[in-house]
């Protein structure tokens, strides 16, 4: 066992885990963080990322250790109270989820490529959205809401 | 995944000597690779060294036509470096094209290249830039360097800190991705330098990355996207799976090529 200690969501967090304890298990059983999702064993599925130092990662990639120090963004981390963060707000607009499993890795990747789109002053067309969630799967809606509400969202 | 124990390094000597002193010990970069594999218990290092802290193996220079690529430099970080686009556009491609934005957050050049998975992009720019990759203790040429699928000349314990390369006069890099996994099912990566045109294949040789010896001598004397239309590719070398059998793959290599030379211009 080793502790382990980071901020997420703007909060600092501790907890003794062992060595080989991936960040997704670390949030979700440690910190009782369960908004972020696991929905496969092959890093292919992205409905587990998170933020780290301002980057979206994949939590099921990560060992906690490996993002000892670091700040750790989640989807619960995204809203300000009631107040639902403009990409979540785009989502339920344009009807971007049908069962929800995917939806806080797509809000968390759509974030991450909104924010890199501006820094960069790229304008984030419908292609471009498409081949940046690549590593993002959705079983339920054929990507084209999900597509529409990154477009609005984007502005 | 199988218990290990983890160190976090702050310069190359100190990851040298904590996987040295373990007894299985392995480096971890990115864990784009190694964390998926242990997850399936494909491999249970005893001890894992992170080295993606170190800062002196991070970040992109390009000094005349010298570029150095730091070992522990995210795929983002390469493909988003405007100096080396402005003189190496094909690996900047690369590099945005390899697996998705969170892989390519994490992955490392170093990670893909000590990989050597017969997929992966970056063994085929480096072979073909004629590429230096630098070590712990020595300086190894891509030509030595990829061995075989998932083989390379790296010794236990021994640790790539950057990689650099002479910057050509053109190159490019055409890949045609699984659609599943982003891996590429043939890649081609194109470049004309000092020492004449190198052309290096992966994610289609059965044997991991190659270089194409007909392709190299067509575009030598003719640099078009014609010159490698008709270019023979030896079927019996090629990968088959179920992804797609040899004759597919022999297709899809010349069509890349093409793609790649015309895109290099
Ligand atoms: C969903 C997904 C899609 C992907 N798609 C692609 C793709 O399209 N193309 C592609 O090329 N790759 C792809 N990858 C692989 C990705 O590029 C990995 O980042 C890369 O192969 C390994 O780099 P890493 O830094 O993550 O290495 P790690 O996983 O940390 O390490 C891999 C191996 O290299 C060793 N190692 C790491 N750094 C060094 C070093 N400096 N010196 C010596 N040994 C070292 C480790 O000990 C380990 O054995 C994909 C991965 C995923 C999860
Ligand atoms: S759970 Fe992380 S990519 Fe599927
Ligand atoms: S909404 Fe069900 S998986 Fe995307």
């Amino acid at each position: 066992m080793t502790t382990v200690s980071m901020t997420v969501n703007g909060k600092e967090v501790s907890a003794d885990v062992e060595d080989r304890t991936l960040l997704v298990d670390y949030i979700r059983e440690n910190l009782k963080l369960t908004g972020t999702h696991v929905g496969c064993d092959t890093s292919q599925c992205g409905a587990c990322v998170v933020h780290v130092d301002g980057k979206a990662v994949k939590a099921c990639t990560m060992l906690a250790a490996q993002a000892a120090g670091s700040e750790v963004v989640t989807i619960e981390g995204l809203a300000n109270g009631g107040d639902l963060h403009p990409v979540q707000a785009a989502f339920h607009e344009h009807h971007g989820l049908q069962c929800g499993f995917c939806t806080p890795g797509m809000i968390m990747t759509a974030v991450d490529m909104i924010e890199r789109a501006k820094a960069s002053g790229q304008k984030l067309d419908e292609a471009t959205i498409r081949s940046e969630l690549e590593g993002n799967i959705c079983r339920c809606t054929g990507y084209h809401n999900i597509v529409r509400a990154i477009e609005a969202a984007a502005g | 995944m199988y218990e290990t124990k983890y160190h976090r390094a702050s310069s190359a000597d100190e990851a040298v000597k904590l996987a040295g002193s373990a007894d299985d010990g392995q480096f971890i970069a990115g864990g784009q690779t190694l964390i998926p594999t242990m997850k399936q218990r494909l491999a249970s290092p005893s001890d894992l060294v992170d080295i993606r802290n170190i800062d002196a193996m991070k970040g992109v220079n390009v000094d005349g036509n010298k570029v150095t690529i730091g070992a522990a430099t995210t795929h983002a970080e390469v493909a988003d470096a405007p100096q080396l686009r402005a003189v190496c556009q094909g690996i900047s491609d690369l590099a945005g094209h390899i697996g998705d934005p969170a892989v390519r957050h994490m992955g490392t050049i170093g990670g893909s290249v000590a990989n050597n998975d017969p997929a992966a992009d970056y063994p085929a720019a480096l072979l073909a830039l004629g590429a230096e990759i630098i070590t712990n203790n020595r300086t190894i040429s891509a030509d030595d360097f990829f061995t075989g699928m998932f083989e390379t000349a790296l010794e236990d314990g021994e640790l790539i800190t950057s990689i650099s390369f002479t910057v050509p006069d053109k190159s490019a890099y055409s890949k045609f991705p699984n659609p599943a996994s982003r891996y590429a099912m043939a890649g081609v990566f194109v470049a004309k330098g000092g020492d004449g045109v190198r052309v290096a294949v992966t994610g289609a040789g059965s044997d991991g990355v190659f270089r194409h010896a007909g392709m190299e001598e067509a575009l030598g004397s003719n640099w078009s996207a014609d010159a490698v239309a008709d270019a023979d590719v030896d079927e019996a070398m090629m990968l088959s799976d179920i992804h797609g059998n040899a004759a597919y793959r022999a297709n899809l290599v010349r069509v890349m090529a093409k793609r790649a030379v015309a895109a290099a211009g």
